[in-house]
């Protein structure tokens, strides 16, 4: 079953195209890496994706599990099942991680036409989620993200995500900034949840992560386009040979 | 930002009724007679009577401030307002049984029933319409232990030699323009009496709505605690949607003796007039308390979320040893709407210590200032102050201002002061609604965590009141 079907998507940021044609399918229960140099865009596909209203699209489709996803607010295609692992979480001060995360729980249960659950009931659901990542329930009282360290805040976005069960996840660079021990843990987290009917856009400038969670296709952008696609082994690949590499092939300045 | 948050619909101010019940109307106008027909109507005694003229003929020297406050208004035509409505049917009495069913229907509207035996448990109301009060509940269960809880009416008649000695003790009758004009002319509001030794078991709570039109408002509310007393009081108030301005010119004064704490909450929605600024009501208030006994403690929480203007800086004269003030606030604006707000911390006594948390937020085209003094007066050694002012922006087109004044007289004190404005942040609401959150939730969410340190200081209910009231002032509001 095709999950995603993105067809030379174009879009700009201000004055500037940065996604200049891509094209991706994905089908359900896949694991996509997504690899290239910084500035390449790949942080601009996950957000169109998701809909951040500083993209304006300027072409091509997204079809989502059947329906037109460009044409759906953020908010619908978080309830959808699209879920992205943001590359830079948000702090919102003041709010408890744990009342945030059962709001946004609810608003997703809704959506699936579940019951809401109560702050109790939470909490046995919490339990068995913060084992994902290895997490105690301390981290539940503190404001969310507010003062957290970067693979805090990395481990924050894997318990949304096993939290949140999306159809769909998008992890933006979750491995920068991580330590080996904590990228052990949030790639560990990462594979817990892979299963035949979720597919994976995994993200990532190096191919570190990678050798974790093992990916069924690799693709690396370079100025806004796919320029070249490949299995694991590109990865490799790349690591030995280093990106100019992949641009030089393609005509890209680095 | 974006066009998904623009446009959010504005929900309606839904207190904005008029109930229709025949009023007692003094004529237009301010003079001495209107001062005199005022007093006669609530059959003052004479000192009372002295007391409001003295204040009236000082109120006739003074000027409305313009100058000093960030707010622009047009001058108040006080000679064509009408200092005195009652509602015809009610007894002055403040006995429920009697008051008028229509006027039960409105508080019941308002979400405040009058019978006692549907009142949130734990919460005593003094319900005040216009210029008069409709009724107190558990009056008698209060008076048991010796609280008195009545209207400033019955106080005068009831208890004047608590009265005489104590009104006008914090607030002066010639304190500032809007403080004088309420001592010459108010009209009722409530008093609370704490016998010594006797922590009030329930919340005090009194509710004000303006009904009639070209009517100012100008309640007085007095509060003494006696040694070792403790109270929680909560003040609520709402208006008609009217096209013109309305002015709500009121005083409060605390008074804590030794060892006694009094705990003040506001929470404020009066009508904010519409989207363009038209009508909505001029909250000019003076409130202060005064620490007059060593080891008190005055404490101020206010969510102000309504009103064309307000202006207002709920105060404590820490002047016994030991004596504490807090002052928490949550000032929101939207649309047209202007607040000059915060407080004055006068360190009087020794080891005196006060603080402060001030969180403005600013939309739509409203500005927002935060005004606070810490004096610190010669013989308070070693007084503290902390204060934290945050402002936060909402859109583009508002403003948030800070003017913090500090005098210090005295080498061995410590005062502290923090500030910061935020504007929310596109990338926060996206954040939220990535995660399944629609933009009015997630501007709320944001929005409450900003509050959390004063919303925390409300009574229980009152804080659930306010996160909502917040939700609904601020939606519409990003542009
Ligand atoms: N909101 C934006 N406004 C303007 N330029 C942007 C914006 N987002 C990204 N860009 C530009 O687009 C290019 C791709 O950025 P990005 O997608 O973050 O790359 P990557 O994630 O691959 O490092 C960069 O040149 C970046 O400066
Ligand atoms: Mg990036």
């Amino acid at each position: 079953m095709t999950m995603l079907d993105i067809q030379d998507l174009r879009a700009t940021a201000g004055d500037a195209e940065i996604l200049k044609g891509i094209s991706l399918t994905i089908n359900a229960g896949e694991v996509h890496a997504v690899m290239g140099p910084n500035g390449s865009g790949k942080s601009t596909l996950a957000q169109v994706l998701a809909g951040h209203p500083s993209y304006t699209v300027t072409g091509g489709s997204v079809t989502f599990m059947g329906n037109d996803l460009l044409d759906m607010e953020p908010e619908e295609r978080a309830r959808a099942g699209l879920f992205l692992a943001f590359q830079y979480p948000v702090e919102i001060p003041g709010v408890t991680n744990a009342y945030f995360l059962r709001a946004a729980y609810n608003e997703i249960r809704k959506a699936r036409g579940e019951e809401e659950v109560d702050p109790m009931d939470f909490l046995d659901v919490l339990e068995a989620k913060l084992k994902i990542v290895e997490w105690g329930p301390e981290i539940m009282s503190r404001a969310v993200n507010a003062g957290f360290s970067g693979g805090e805040k990395k481990r924050n976005e894997i318990l949304q995500l096993a939290l949140l069960e999306p159809r769909l996840a998008v992890l933006d660079e979750t491995d920068s900034g991580l330590d080996i021990d904590a990228l052990r843990i949030v790639a560990g987290g990462v594979n817990k949840l892979r299963s035949t009917g979720r597919s994976f856009i995994v993200v990532t400038h190096y191919q570190r992560m990678l050798n974790y969670i093992v990916p069924d296709h690799v693709h690396v952008l370079a100025g806004g386009r796919i320029v070249k696609s490949g299995d694991k082994a590109l990865a490799h690949e790349l690591e030995a040979r280093g990106y100019e590499w992949v641009e030089a092939l393609h005509g890209v300045p680095a | 930002m974006s066009s998904s948050v623009e446009s959010l619909v504005n929900r309606e101010y839904k207190y904005g009724f008029v109930t229709d019940i025949e009023s007692d109307l003094a004529p237009k106008g301010l003079n001495e007679d209107i001062v005199r027909l005022i007093s006669a109507k609530k059959g003052e005694p004479e000192w009372l009577l002295d007391w409001r003229l003295q204040a009236y003929r000082n109120w006739t020297r003074m000027a409305e401030p313009h100058n000093w406050p960030n707010i622009s208004y047009e001058p108040v035509n006080y000679q064509d307002l009408r200092y005195y409505a009652a509602p015809k049917t009610t007894t002055p009495l403040g006995s429920l049984d009697d008051v008028d069913p229509k006027l039960l229907e409105t508080y019941t509207k308002l979400g405040i029933p009058l019978s006692e035996q549907k009142l949130l448990a734990g919460v005593a109301v003094d319900a005040i319409f216009d210029s008069v009060s409709v009724g107190t509940t558990y009056k008698a269960k209060l008076a048991e232990q010796g609280i008195i809880f009545c209207s400033f009416g019955e106080a005068v008649r009831e208890h004047p030699e608590l009265v005489r000695q104590y009104l006008g003790s914090v607030v002066p009758a010639g304190d500032n323009f809007f403080a004088a004009l309420n001592a010459a002319v108010f009209s009722d509001g409530s008093f609370v009496y704490i016998p010594k030794g006797v922590k009030c078991p329930m919340e005090l709570s009194t509710y004000f709505r303006i009904n009639q039109a070209e009517t100012g408002q100008f309640e007085r509310t007095l509060i003494v605690a006696d040694e070792g007393a403790g109270v929680s009081y909560l003040e609520g108030c709402t208006a008609p949607k009217r096209d013109a301005n309305q002015l709500h010119a009121a005083v409060v004064e605390l008074v804590a003796l030794d060892d006694a704490s009094i705990k003040y909450s506001t929470v404020q929605n009066w009508y904010a007039g519409d989207a363009d600024g038209k009508g909505g009501i001029l909250n000019f208030v003076t409130k202060r308390g005064k620490c007059a006994g060593t080891r008190s403690k005055i404490s101020w929480t206010q969510v102000e979320t309504g009103s064309a203007i307000t202006w207002k800086y709920p105060s404590v004269i820490l002047q016994g040893d030991d004596s504490v003030g807090e002052f928490y606030s949550v000032a929101v604006v939207n649309n047209r709407q202007q607040a000059d707000t915060g407080t004055k911390m006068i360190h009087v006594g020794r080891n005196t210590r006060s603080t402060i948390v001030s969180k403005g937020i600013s939309a739509g085209r409203g500005q927002n200032s935060y005004r606070g003094l810490v004096k610190v007066l010669p013989r308070a050694a070693n007084a503290r102050n902390y204060t934290q002012c945050d402002s936060m922006l909402i859109g583009n087109r508002c403003g948030a201002h800070t003017f913090p004044y500090i005098d210090v007289q005295n080498a061995s004190s410590s005062t502290e002061h923090e500030a910061s404005t935020s504007k929310i942040g596109e990338d926060q609401i996206f954040y939220l609604k990535q995660r399944g959150l629609n933009t009015e939730n997630a501007i709320s969410m944001i929005v409450n965590g900003f509050c959390k340190e004063v919303f925390k200081e409300l009574p229980m209910e009152f804080a659930v009141e306010a996160q909502k009231l917040l939700g609904v002032s601020l939606e519409g509001s990003v542009g």
